[in-house]
């Protein structure tokens, strides 16, 4: 059986990509996915070589034939988007539903399909990822991100991987529930500062309302011990378990900007350490 | 004015700038729609004196009505609605509210309900008004509650509208019809990333744009080359300090303690409204 593990957080920021990146250093052989698929980051330290690219057509625009329309005004008032302004289609605001083309008494609007971006299948020397790109402003990251999900467990079975960690979106929406639906373990990394907490509590409220299994790891932990020993105390209280606590370093800047992951960047340095005891607790607990 | 804080990247420092603007000028409306993570509110401590439920709209199917024709589902861009022989299944999270089911219906079956999204809240603090939203836990779709926050914009005040991450639809829907658009990012190969993509997105939209850079001193001087080579206006720069970082954590906006920040904030306005930052 392959097990999924998901990388989140709630708050942008807190060291998702950074901490994934070194988990599939560690984990040697996971296939490894970025579920963040609007604002990527993994590929710049893990660094893939494409192997296959697949379009994302998951959606459709209204276009007008201006030379047909009449200008009854029909399109314009029965969107319930706001897509349509003085006679013009904004393609960045329409989302593909239709009424205009049924509603419009001359059929001078189309609905054509477009492509919202692209699936990638690729190879890293850590193993196998699969990862994706939104055209910039898109919509559907939810179907996407359900894409690279499906990918990287085909993958997994064609390369008898028994491992995915995914590297999951900012946030509690649609990209993020596509993210953890159907997960072994949701792991929240977390910051000590208030807006991390609160955002933890509503990232956990996600993965129990999908019922879930959740684990915690603060990073930047030093920053604010009141905060962290916060974190300890709510984790306690709802029975979730905290399994690492990574130090502040600014080794893991330095790591990200020679494009590395930090435990192989600085394999020695207590940030690398820390990430080791994480996955040692995050296996235990899968 | 209405001035959007952006980024692409999450963590960069959205809010941070914007309850930090805001707190620096005068007559000014906060509009957190970062409504899947607000944090806006963390920082100002407003006293809350409303709140509102938002609802989208949903089909309603009459069963009197209906003779399963299956027109609507064949209609629904989105898969919401499943026509069986004898019956019709919505599946609420899936729709978009386009009303299109209930105008291709030939026995006028479907009406529209409502369905909780979330809530709005609204206060004030140290002279801000805020308004922002809370998508309720296990909702999928943000757009529908950014718009609802975006509705309670007042024209008479100066406006800052806090965006969430990303690059997507939530950041579209923050961003359109906005005056300026600061964009927060930090100089870390990730930031310069995320901030690409959102540059071209801004770009689509017409939306003019500055960066403002946040840890400065760590990372590499990327950023700052790209935003040259663009002709992208640097506004400000917020050094790496463990004192703006430690207030952060303790909910502290810096301006609060680090009051000579508020005029630096000010000249951003102010560049901002004379059209001297627009990339």
């Amino acid at each position: 059986m392959v097990k999924e593990i998901t990388v989140l957080s709630g708050k942008g920021g807190t060291g998702k990509t950074s901490v994934t990146a070194s988990l599939a250093v560690l984990a040697q052989k996971a296939v490894l996915t970025d579920c963040d698929v609007d604002a990527p980051d993994l590929h710049l330290l893990l660094k893939p070589e494409v192997l296959e690219k697949q379009e994302f057509k998951a959606s459709r625009v209204a276009v007008m034939d201006k030379e047909l329309c009449v200008q009854c005004g029909k399109c314009e008032e029965h969107c319930r988007f706001g897509a349509i302004e003085n006679l013009i289609i904004d393609p960045v605001l329409c989302e593909g539903c239709g009424v205009c083309v049924y509603i419009c008494p001359v059929a001078a609007i189309e609905l054509e399909k477009r492509v919202s971006g692209y699936a990638f299948i690729s190879k890293t020397k850590y193993g196998p990822m699969s990862h994706a790109l939104l055209n910039p402003g898109e919509e559907n990251s939810g179907k996407l991100v359900s894409l690279v999900r499906k990918n990287a467990k085909k993958v997994a079975e064609k390369e008898n991987c028994t491992l995915i960690i995914n590297d999951g979106p900012p946030g509690i929406g649609c990209p993020v529930i596509a993210s953890v639906g159907g997960a072994d373990v949701g792991l929240i990394v977390v910051e000590p500062t208030l807006s991390g907490i609160h955002d933890m509590e509503r990232a956990l409220g996600l993965l129990n309302h999908f019922k879930i299994p959740s684990l915690v790891c603060v990073n930047k932990y030093d920053l604010n011990e009141d905060n962290t020993a916060q974190i300890a105390e709510f984790c306690r209280s709802n029975d979730v378990k905290i399994v690492g606590k990574i130090p502040f370093d600014s080794v893991v800047t330095e790591a990200m900007v020679a494009g590395k992951p930090i435990v192989e960047y600085s394999p020695e340095s207590m940030v690398s350490k820390a990430i080791e005891e994480l996955w040692k607790h995050t296996l235990e607990n899968l | 004015m209405i001035i959007t804080i952006a980024s692409g990247k999450g963590g960069t420092g959205k809010t941070t700038v914007a309850v930090n603007m805001a707190l620096s000028m005068e007559n000014v409306q906060l509009l957190d729609c970062d409504v899947e993570e607000p944090n806006s509110h963390i920082l100002l401590q407003p006293k809350i004196t409303e709140t509102e439920l938002v609802c989208t709209k949903v089909p309603l199917i009459s069963e009197e009505l209906c003779n399963y024709c299956g027109k609507c589902s064949k209609f629904c861009a989105y898969n919401a609605l499943f026509v069986a022989p004898k019956t019709v299944m919505v599946f609420p999270e899936l729709c978009h509210s386009c009303g299109g089911c209930a105008l291709v219906c030939p026995k006028k079956a479907i009406t529209e309900g409502e369905r909780r999204i979330g809530v709005i809240k609204k206060g004030e603090a140290e002279g801000v008004e805020i308004v922002y939203g809370e998508l309720n836990v296990g909702e999928a779709m943000a757009v529908p509650l950014i718009r609802a926050v975006k509705s309670q914009m007042k024209k008479d005040k100066n406006v800052i509208i806090d965006a969430p991450p990303g690059t997507a639809c939530s950041l579209v829907a923050s961003v359109h019809k906005t005056d300026y658009c600061i964009l927060v990012t930090e100089p870390t190969p990730f930031g310069l990333h995320d901030l690409k993509i959102t540059v071209q997105v801004l770009k689509d939209l017409g939306v003019p744009m500055g960066v403002v850079i946040n840890r400065a001193g760590l990372g590499d001087r990327k950023v700052y080359e790209y935003c040259k080579k663009e002709g992208i206006p640097i506004l400000m720069e917020i050094p790496f300090s463990k004192k703006i970082a430690e207030l952060y954590s303790r909910g502290v906006p810096f301006v609060a303690e680090m009051p000579e920040w508020k005029e630096k904030f000010l000249e951003v306005r102010d560049k901002i409204k004379r059209g001297e930052a627009d990339g």
